[in-house]
C-alpha cells in the first residue's frame, strides 16, 4: 500500500496540494478525478517521489519514501507522465525496452525480452514495433509509453516478488473510444495480478466503470474518497466540477454519468 | 486511418552495434597507418608498419614516424575520441541532437585561460620563474575549461536541481564573459602575441608532442571510461528527465558525471591541440544516422569516429597546402559548418 498522510506543497503563497491523506491499494484500481489545476499531477509527482513535499509523509508498504533512492522506487512503481517528447529516433520497440532499465545488470534482466513482449501484448501496439517513435501519433505514442510502463512493472508469474505499483497521469487523454476500454481493462487486470493501480481520469464513466476506488481532488484538497459508489454521486460530482451531473442507471444496473 | 498514417515509415537501415563498433574499430587502424605514412615525405604502410614494429630503427623513416608523426597520430586519436565522446553524452544530457561541449562553457573557459598565458605569461615568468614552463598554457586551458564548467552548473542550481534549460544560458553567459575577458587582453596584446592568439583558436596537433600526449591522456581516458558507464541513463533521459527519474536514474548525479567528464576531456583535448570545432557535433550525429540514438553504441562510436576523422582531418592539414601546414581547426570547421547547417536544414524539413 502507499499512504499518503496529511501531503502539502505549497508553490509561492498558493497550496497545490493541501493536507491531503489516501492510499492506493494493492489490487484495486483508484481513480483520481478533479477539475483542471486541482492539483492531480502534483499529487502524482509527491506519491511518486518525484518531489518532496513541504509537510506530510508518504509511506510505501510501511517504508518512508525517503529511504529508498531512484533505483529502488523505479523497481516497485511505474509512471506513465502527461508529456512525453523525444527528439531522437528511437523506435517503439527501444522506447518499451527502456522500460527494463530499472533491472540491468540483475537477474531480472534474464526476463527483459519476454516483459517487453508481454507489454506489447497487452497494449496492443504490435503494428508499430518497428516504427520510429517520433513518426507515430499523439494517441499511439501513449500507448507506446502505456507499454513501457508495463514492461518496468513486468514480473514472472509465481516468481519472489514486491509489491508494484502503476501510476497513470491522464493515460487516456490522446486515446480514441476503444483504445481507452483496451488501456484500463489492462490496468483492471494488472489490479487482478495484485498491483496498485493509480490513474488520472477526466472521462467520469471511465472511472465509474473500471475504477473501484475514486478520488475526488478539488483545490489541493480531497472532496471525497472511497469506494466509487458512494463518491461518484450526483451531488458530488456537480460540486466538485461546477457544473450539472445527472447519473442513469443503465438496464443491467451499472451507472452512466451525464454531464 | 488516413492515407499519410498508413503510408510506409521510412526504412530503418541501422548497422548493428559489432558491425559499426568493429568497422570504425578498423578504419581508425587504416587512418593510423595512413596518418604515418602520409605527409611531405610518403612512406609507405609496409615500411611504416616495419618501424612500428621495431624491424626497422635507424632509418630515415624510422626518424620521421616514430620521432614525429606517431606522437602527433596519438595525439589527434586522443583528442578526436574525447571531443567526440563528449559532444555525444552532452547530446543525451540536454536532449539536444544539436548541443555542443561548448555550450556549457567548456571552450570559452579553455581560450580565457590560454589567452591570458600567451599576453601575460611573460609577467608571471617575472615573478614565478617556475611559470616558463612550456606546460603552463595547456594546464592553463584545461583549468580553465574545468572552472568554466563549474561556474556553469553552480549558476544552474537551484535548491540542489539544476534546471537544464537554466545550465544552457548559464553556459551561454559564462561564455559571453569569457569572451569579453578575452576582448580586454586581446585589445591589450602586441604583434606577436596576436599573432599566437589566432593560431591557438585554428587548432592544430603540430605542437603538442610527446607531451601533449601524457598530458591529455590520463584524463581523455578517464573522461572516456566515466562516459561509456553512463550509456543507460543517457538513453533514459532521452525519453525525459522526470521519465528518466521514474526509470531509476539518479539525474544529479548522472547530469555531474557527464559535465565532470566532457570538462576533463574537451579541457585537455582544448590544451593540448587549440579549438577544434565541429568535431564534438558532426561525429554523434553521424554515428546515429548510421546505427540509431542507443548510447551504448553511440558513445564508444562517437569516440572512434572522433578519432577516425581527426586523423583524416590532420592528413589533409598536411597535405592541402605542403610543404606549409594548415590550422587542423580550419579543416574541421570548413568541412564541419556546411554539414551543421545541412543537418538543421534537414531537421527543419522534418518539422521536428
Amino acid at each position: 500500500m502507499i499512504e499518503a498522510r496529511d501531503l502539502a506543497l505549497r508553490i509561492g503563497a498558493r497550496n497545490i496540494v493541501d493536507g491531503v491523506s489516501f492510499a492506493i491499494r494493492p489490487g484495486r484500481v483508484t481513480a483520481l478525478l478533479g477539475p483542471n489545476g486541482a492539483g492531480k499531477s502534483t499529487l502524482i509527482s509527491l506519491l511518486s517521489g518525484e518531489h518532496r513535499p513541504d509537510g506530510g509523509s508518504v509511506e510505501i508498504d510501511g517504508e518512508a519514501m525517503e529511504s529508498f533512492d531512484p533505483l529502488a522506487l523505479a523497481k516497485r512503481r511505474a509512471v506513465l507522465l502527461q508529456h512525453s517528447s523525444l527528439d531522437f529516433d528511437f523506435t517503439v520497440a527501444e522506447v518499451v525496452a527502456l522500460g527494463r532499465l530499472p533491472f540491468r545488470a540483475t537477474r531480472d534482466a534474464l526476463d527483459d525480452d519476454e516483459a517487453c513482449l508481454a507489454a506489447r501484448c497487452q497494449s496492443g501496439i504490435e503494428p508499430l514495433w518497428s516504427r520510429l517513435y517520433r513518426t507515430l501519433s499523439g494517441g499511439e505514442r501513449q500507448r507506446v509509453q502505456f507499454a513501457r510502463a508495463l514492461a518496468q512493472i513486468w514480473r514472472r508469474e509465481n516468481g519472489v516478488s514486491v509489491r508494484r505499483y502503476l501510476m497513470l497521469d491522464e493515460p487516456t487523454s490522446a486515446l480514441d473510444l476503444r483504445h481507452r476500454r483496451l488501456l484500463l481493462e489492462s490496468s483492471r487486470r494488472l489490479a487482478g495480478e495484485g498491483i496498485g493501480v493509480l490513474a488520472v481520469l477526466h472521462d467520469l464513466n471511465l472511472a465509474a466503470d473500471y475504477a473501484d476506488d475514486v478520488v475526488l481532488l478539488d483545490n489541493g484538497r480531497v472532496m471525497a474518497a472511497g469506494e466509487k459508489d458512494q463518491v461518484l454521486t450526483q451531488e458530488n460530482l456537480s460540486a466538485c466540477f461546477m457544473t450539472p451531473v445527472e447519473i442513469m442507471t443503465r438496464a443491467d444496473g451499472s451507472k452512466a454519468i451525464l454531464a | 486511418m488516413s492515407v499519410a498514417r498508413v503510408a510506409r515509415p521510412p526504412a530503418l537501415r541501422r548497422l548493428p552495434r559489432a558491425v559499426l563498433l568493429g568497422g570504425l574499430a578498423m578504419l581508425l587502424g587504416l587512418a593510423f597507418l595512413l596518418a604515418l605514412g602520409i605527409g611531405a615525405m610518403q612512406i609507405p604502410a609496409g615500411e611504416v608498419l616495419r618501424v612500428l614494429f621495431g624491424f626497422e630503427t635507424d632509418s630515415q623513416a624510422a626518424a620521421i614516424v616514430l620521432g614525429l608523426r606517431l606522437p602527433r597520430a596519438v595525439l589527434a586519436i586522443l583528442v578526436g575520441a574525447g571531443l567526440g565522446i563528449s559532444g555525444a553524452a552532452l547530446q543525451g544530457l540536454f536532449r539536444n541532437p544539436l548541443a555542443d561541449p561548448g555550450l556549457i562553457g567548456i571552450s570559452g573557459g579553455a581560450a580565457l585561460g590560454a589567452v591570458s598565458v600567451i599576453v601575460l605569461g611573460h609577467l608571471l615568468i617575472a615573478l614565478l620563474p617556475l611559470a616558463a614552463d612550456p606546460h603552463l598554457l595547456p594546464v592553463a586551458a584545461f583549468l580553465g575549461g574545468l572552472a568554466a564548467t563549474f561556474a556553469t552548473e553552480r549558476l544552474a542550481h537551484h535548491r540542489g536541481v539544476a534546471a537544464t534549460g537554466i545550465l544552457l544560458l548559464a553556459g551561454i553567459a559564462i561564455n559571453a564573459m569569457a569572451g569579453a575577458i578575452m576582448g580586454v587582453l586581446i585589445y591589450s596584446s602586441d604583434d606577436s602575441q596576436l599573432r599566437e592568439i589566432t593560431f591557438w583558436t585554428m587548432g592544430s596537433l603540430a605542437k603538442g608532442g610527446w607531451s601533449g600526449v601524457t598530458l591529455s591522456a590520463p584524463f581523455v581516458i578517464l573522461a572516456v571510461l566515466m562516459l561509456l558507464r553512463c550509456a543507460a541513463p543517457l538513453n533514459a533521459m532521452l525519453l525525459g528527465e522526470r521519465e528518466a527519474h521514474h526509470l531509476g536514474v539518479s539525474i544529479e548525479r548522472l547530469k555531474r558525471v557527464v559535465m565532470i567528464a566532457g570538462a576533463l576531456a574537451v579541457g585537455a583535448s582544448v590544451a593540448v591541440s587549440g579549438i577544434i570545432a565541429f568535431v564534438g557535433v558532426v561525429v554523434p550525429h553521424l554515428v546515429r544516422m548510421a546505427a540509431g540514438p542507443d548510447h551504448r553504441v553511440v558513445l564508444p562510436g562517437s569516440a572512434l569516429l572522433g578519432a577516425v576523422l581527426l586523423l583524416v582531418a590532420d592528413c589533409g592539414a598536411r597535405v592541402i597546402v605542403a610543404p606549409a601546414e594548415m590550422p587542423i581547426g580550419l579543416v574541421t570547421s570548413l568541412i564541419g559548418s556546411p554539414f551543421f547547417l545541412w543537418l538543421l536544414l534537414r531537421r527543419k524539413g522534418l518539422g521536428a
